[in-house]
């Protein structure tokens, strides 16, 4: 095969049906078709078939056997026994043994039926030929007629009444369908303006579920905050909480650039909204040095010191703050819900 | 450039490449690795504010000042308390090394009893928070669960699901949790070091952080437990999708390479 | 007659009688005429939609077996079950069933990370399925429909695997959902709208995880089968294409007849597929919801991604800068609405990919051989920007985990993907279209001098030379069989009778796209039998 010194005495004189280049008979480069099939070992020597045959067999035999340990180790082990297997770690015994056994189970049988379609099963190739996809003239006038013959009987073309009106009910009758999807979900209105928070709501420390007072707060710490009177049992609470959960700094008042955002706090205690203006992802990677909160799914980035404007990052706006005061007990409480819709923005949000 | 076309060839040819593409990738990680300057925050206590002196001015007073009262180099240590100076110098992350985003944790280049002087020194600057004591932190007898919860609602955004870790914002970045001892999860959550925010006792008392101090035990040591086998880093998605193309698919394309390929001819004509 | 099928019953075993009962009923030995020796050619790169159809299979079979324990609901539960660290903790019924899938039923953990593991390669193998045949032009006349089949299961086996990852409740699914619900809120005018009816009011609610559910284990993946199904006959139908080689032409398929060969290649394969699959879900953890925790709206972890195949969304998503237009008391979410509409069109683009390129060919022909991507520069060099735009957002959805394990700044990464994004794909482009031609040159030398024999030789005046091995005819055949389009030819500006010809814009920028396809510096002439002959039979052998 690979040492031939003049090209022209290998070429067949019978050409294939190459494509595309021009056949003459001493084309160098035209097809010299299939070549000749060479045999495998098995197929010359009955003791390599032989032995074939035994690891095809050997292959089915070990998938048995696993199926057996399968079921022995479901039987042995109990659900939540761990034990130490390196380098994986501390497993799970029954996962660990019940996928082993099944996977070998299955690549047994996978790697015996290959290894028997590899060394015993003729390897002589064979050809196959294609037909055109596309039908002959003859079909196709033929099923134009037929096409042509049934339109006629139809009279659809003729009587135009019946194809419009057939039309227009087709056309409505999906609309029931449609109209059926109304109750999936109730109207927008104003639900994404509004949170639990309003006047006088004392804000409540989500670790020690006690109200907050101004000195429980400390410059360079950070407390997540929920509104009085909600509570992780009630039934509405996942849907409250994420729009009324609050993440509350204390920051130098002389440090915090933007007025409003004084004006809003209390001594230098800031209450923004945990929720990112992005896609609503919970905001509150605080790093205490250079005020920046960050988000972990986007990345958007907020200046806390700057009345939470953006500074990197996906979002398009600021975070929404929430003005707090001091009530007469002494407990840090908000002063009205926030002045703008918290979370995503969208198209009402103005 | 035809000069170029033929010395591609040459043996030589594929180190210089080598070199080249090595030379840009540096570069390159130069060029984005983050760099910005050291802040360090520490503080002290009691007894033997002498000896702490004298260590304080051999060790830290070129960045924090003779009297702690911080430089350009270094923040003030007026006030910080004996927590952090345990904290800071007991992780190794002071003395700092080198300036750059954050100062990583490394060796401890101190004893306990030469922390415990300097931590009295710097504490005797100015009030602050103090080195607990083992029933204050020692995580027996917590509540994992409750651990957990307060855990995913306070630490988990910088820190991950685990404590894996995670980025911040310019080459800052939330430590990996495993193997930090009791002492310095209460004191980080006691003191805020560098850009951490503190949790204080009073808005998360000290069972909360007992608490989290077991949880954090509990899912992320060497003793971890996970049922699934290989935990993969415990980075979520991105190292389960790096793991499914490589061991997943990768084993599968070479299945099939098996079963698509000649078998072996008899002989070679 | 009668007598003949007498004896005949009588002796036939029962195998035979039953194969001749089902002939009677569904003509099983016609089909079997047809279809029991059909040829398949044998190549690894043809097996990667068969690793996508198991692991389809395999995902069907553990995901009903799933069904068995998993309750799609979303009434909040306290967690008595065996994992400690979550004792009490309050959670959704679909996060404690799945709880209970892991920790307390026998094999359900393992179950669970076979589905999951199987989703993560079956969307994997489609990916590289979908290259293999972009970059060999499989997709060319007759299999354009095909092809589109394909692409419409890799699109809605992202939205069967995002639906699924939902299921348990878990923080970081949970995340995902509300990612899904933000962007869905950004779309100009019925944005919310979409969302209080997908969500049933405001999120998270208590609707998504049984909507979604009856999405994933039914909808979705009844589409798919039906898809599948479609995708196998005209497979069928088409013929297998095969590489270019000696005896293998456009009017043939050379390869091995399924009966047996096939049956036992492919049927073993789907036990590989499913075995391999098993051991990674034995070895390796996915999704271990136990230590992410149920979801909270107002709980988050940092290291929130999707599985890898949303990747590209979550890069698009987080690379974008925060645009938002407020005018007349409407907000216009860009910094969210582009991406979500870059998300389509950057799979659109290979999409419709195969219709541009025969628009530009104006090739009518079928086309049965699988080319070299080589031979193709322009495209191939098309498919590799295309993967390098695909891979840069994949690096970009990892930003932070790339960030902390190389020590970057995840800013930088940001700017980095936010530049290559739009440079990237060009320099590949570039660089994949010059590869490609050097390659065709390297194959134009080895037709006209043989291959490199590594043999050194000292001529008798002292050079030194490196003997060439003159190819085989097998060889030189396949290196020269494939086609060369001629670059078209806008029609002169005044026809025959010399009125003046209209040529349209679109037929101008066609003759343009197609120079740039098959002129110049496009590809390499392939060596001519002249040329051949003028080198062998003047230079001897070397």
């Amino acid at each position: 095969m690979s040492t031939q010194e003049i090209p022209e005495e290998n070429l067949p004189v019978e050409q294939g049906t190459a494509h595309g280049a021009v056949k003459v008979a001493d084309d160098p480069f035209a097809d010299p078709g299939l070549p000749p099939h060479k045999p495998r070992i098995q197929d010359i020597d009955e003791r390599a078939a032989k032995r074939s045959e035994r690891a095809v067999a050997f292959m089915f035999v070990l998938s048995m056997l696993a199926t057996v340990a399968f079921i022995a180790a479901y039987v042995i082990f109990p659900v939540d026994k761990i034990v130490y297997i390196w380098p994986f770690g501390h497993v799970s015994a029954l996962n660990f043994s019940l996928g082993w056994t099944l996977g070998l189970a299955l690549f047994f049988i996978g790697a015996g039926a290959v290894h028997w379609a590899r060394t015993l099963m003729s390897d002589v190739e064979m050809a196959d030929e294609r037909h055109p996809i596309q039908a002959s003239p003859e079909v196709k006038a033929q099923v134009m007629a037929d096409f042509a013959a049934g339109a006629e009987e139809s009279a659809l073309g003729r009587r135009k009444l019946i194809r419009n009106t057939m039309f227009g009910a087709l056309a409505l009758v999906p609309l029931s369908g449609i109209v059926l999807l109304r109750d999936m979900g109730p109207l927008p209105e104003d639900k994404l303006r509004k949170t639990l928070w309003a006047r006088g709501k004392q804000l409540i420390n989500m670790n020690t579920h006690e109200p907050l007072r101004p000195e429980d707060v400390a410059v360079g710490s950070l407390t997540f905050a929920m509104p009085e009177g909600l509570s992780e049992h009630d039934h509405g609470f996942q849907t409250e909480i994420a729009k009324a959960a609050l993440m509350i700094v204390r920051i130098q008042p002389d440090d915090i650039k933007d007025k409003r955002e004084l004006e809003w706090s209390h001594e230098g205690i800031v209450a923004f909204s945990k929720i990112c203006t992005h896609v609503g992802c919970p905001i509150s990677l605080y790093e205490q040095q250079t005020h920046h909160v960050l988000c972990p799914c986007h990345q958007s980035t907020f200046d806390l010191s700057d009345g939470a404007r953006v500074i990197f990052g996906p979002a398009g706006h600021a975070l929404p703050q929430l003005r707090i005061g001091v009530n007469d007990k002494g407990f840090l409480e908000a002063l009205g819900d926030f002045e703008e819709p918290v979370g995503p923005a969208f198209w009402e949000r103005g | 450039m035809k000069k170029l076309s033929a010395r591609r060839r040459h043996p030589l040819a594929a180190v210089v490449v080598l070199l080249l593409a090595l030379a840009a990738t540096g570069g390159l990680y130069a060029a984005f690795a983050p760099a910005g300057t050291a802040k360090a925050d520490e503080t002290a206590q009691s007894l033997a504010i002498e000896e702490g002196k004298k260590l304080y001015t051999v060790g830290c007073a070129s960045c924090h000042g003779t009297g702690g009262q911080g430089t350009t180099d270094g923040p003030s240590l007026v006030g910080v308390g004996s927590a952090a100076v345990d904290f800071q110098v007991g992780t190794g992350r002071m003395p700092a090394q080198q300036p750059g985003a954050q100062v990583p944790r490394k060796k401890v280049i101190y004893s306990q009893a030469e922390i415990d002087q300097l931590a009295a020194y710097v504490a005797s600057l100015g009030a602050g928070p103090i080195t607990p004591k083992a029933g204050q932190y020692s995580p027996d007898g917590a509540d994992i669960a409750k651990g957990g919860d307060l855990f995913r609602n306070n630490c988990a955004q910088c820190h991950n699901f685990t404590g894996e870790g995670g980025a911040l914002t310019h080459g800052k970045y939330a430590p990996n949790l495993a193997n930090v001892s009791p002492k310095h999860l209460y004191e980080a959550m006691q003191t805020g070091p560098q850009n951490m925010p503190s949790f204080p006792d009073t808005t998360m008392p000290e069972k909360e952080k007992k608490d989290i101090i077991a949880y954090v035990q509990a899912v992320n040591s060497d003793r971890t437990e996970t049922p699934g086998g290989f935990k993969l880093g415990a980075l979520g998605p991105v190292s389960e999708g790096l793991f499914a193309w490589v061991f997943g698919l990768g084993a599968l394309i070479a299945c099939a390479v098996w079963v698509a390929a000649h078998t072996a001819k008899a002989k070679k004509s | 007659m009668s007598t003949a099928t007498e004896t005949k019953n009588k002796k036939a075993p029962a195998g035979e009688r039953v194969a001749d009962w089902a002939d009677g009923r569904l003509g099983i030995y016609t089909l079997a005429k047809a279809n029991m020796r059909k040829i398949f050619p044998d190549h690894w790169s043809f097996m990667l939609g068969e690793i996508a159809l198991y692991s389809f299979i395999v995902i069907i079979l553990t995901g009903v077996y799933l069904t068995l324990f998993f309750h799609p609901s979303m009434n909040e539960v306290e967690y008595h079950g065996s994992y400690v660290p979550l004792q009490g903790q309050l959670m959704s019924e679909a996060f404690n069933s799945t709880m209970h899938i892991s920790f307390d039923v026998r094999g359900g953990l393992l179950i669970r990370q076979i589905h999951h593991w199987g989703a993560l390669i079956f969307l994997a193998a489609m990916f590289v399925h979908m290259m293999r045949v972009f970059f060999t032009g499989a997709f060319r006349k007759p299999r354009e429909i095909n092809w589109l089949f394909g692409f419409l299961l890799f699109f809605l086996g992202m939205f069967t695997g995002f639906t699924g990852y939902s299921l348990p409740d878990d923080l970081l699914s949970g995340t995902g959902v509300r990612f899904m619900q933000g962007a869905i809120l950004s779309v100009p005018i019925i944005g919310t709208y979409i969302s209080m009816f997908l969500f049933g009011g405001e999120f998270p609610g208590g609707d998504f995880v049984a909507r979604f559910y009856s999405a994933h284990i039914l909808l979705l993946p009844g589409i798919m089968l039906g898809l599948v199904v479609a995708h196998l006959i005209l497979v069928v139908v088409h013929k297998h294409t095969h590489y270019q080689g000696p005896g293998r032409t456009n009017n043939n398929v050379v390869g091995m007849p399924l009966m047996p060969v096939y049956m036992a290649k492919a049927g073993g394969f789907f036990f590989l597929v499913f075995g391999v699959i098993a051991i990674v879900a034995a070895v390796a953890t996915i999704n271990p919801i136990w230590a992410i925790g149920p979801y909270r709206p107002d709980y988050v972890g940092t290291g929130a991604q999707p599985d890898w195949y949303m990747g590209f969304a979550e890069g698009l998503i987080r690379v974008m800068p925060g645009w938002e237009i407020n005018l007349w008391g409407h907000t216009l979410v860009l910094g969210v609405f582009i991406p979500l509409l870059l998300f389509p069109l950057v799979l659109g683009a290979i999409a419709v990919y195969p219709f541009i390129e025969s628009w530009i060919t104006g090739d009518k022909r079928e086309h049965h051989i699988a080319q070299r991507p080589r031979n193709a520069p322009t495209r191939t060099a098309f498919g590799v920007a295309w993967i390098t735009a695909y891979g840069i957002m994949l690096v970009g959805g990892g930003n932070d985990i790339f960030a902390t394990h190389f020590n970057l700044s995840i800013n930088s990464i940001t700017w980095f993907v936010r530049i290559f994004f739009f440079a990237g794909p060009v320099i590949a482009f570039i660089i994949t279209k010059r590869i490609c031609l050097g390659l065709q040159r390297r194959d134009h030398d080895k037709v006209l001098h043989g291959r490199e024999s590594g043999i050194i030789k000292r001529l008798p005046h002292g050079e030194f030379v490196e003997v060439h091995e003159p190819l085989s005819a097998g060889d030189r055949y396949k290196l020269t069989a494939h086609e060369q389009y001629e670059p078209a030819e806008l029609p002169p500006a005044v026809d025959e009778n010399g009125v003046e010809r209209k040529i349209s814009r679109t037929e101008k920028l066609r003759v343009k796209l197609n120079k740039s396809y098959y002129g110049d510096g496009s590809q390499i002439a392939k060596p001519t039998a002249e040329e051949y002959k003028e080198i062998t039979e003047g230079h001897g052998h070397h």
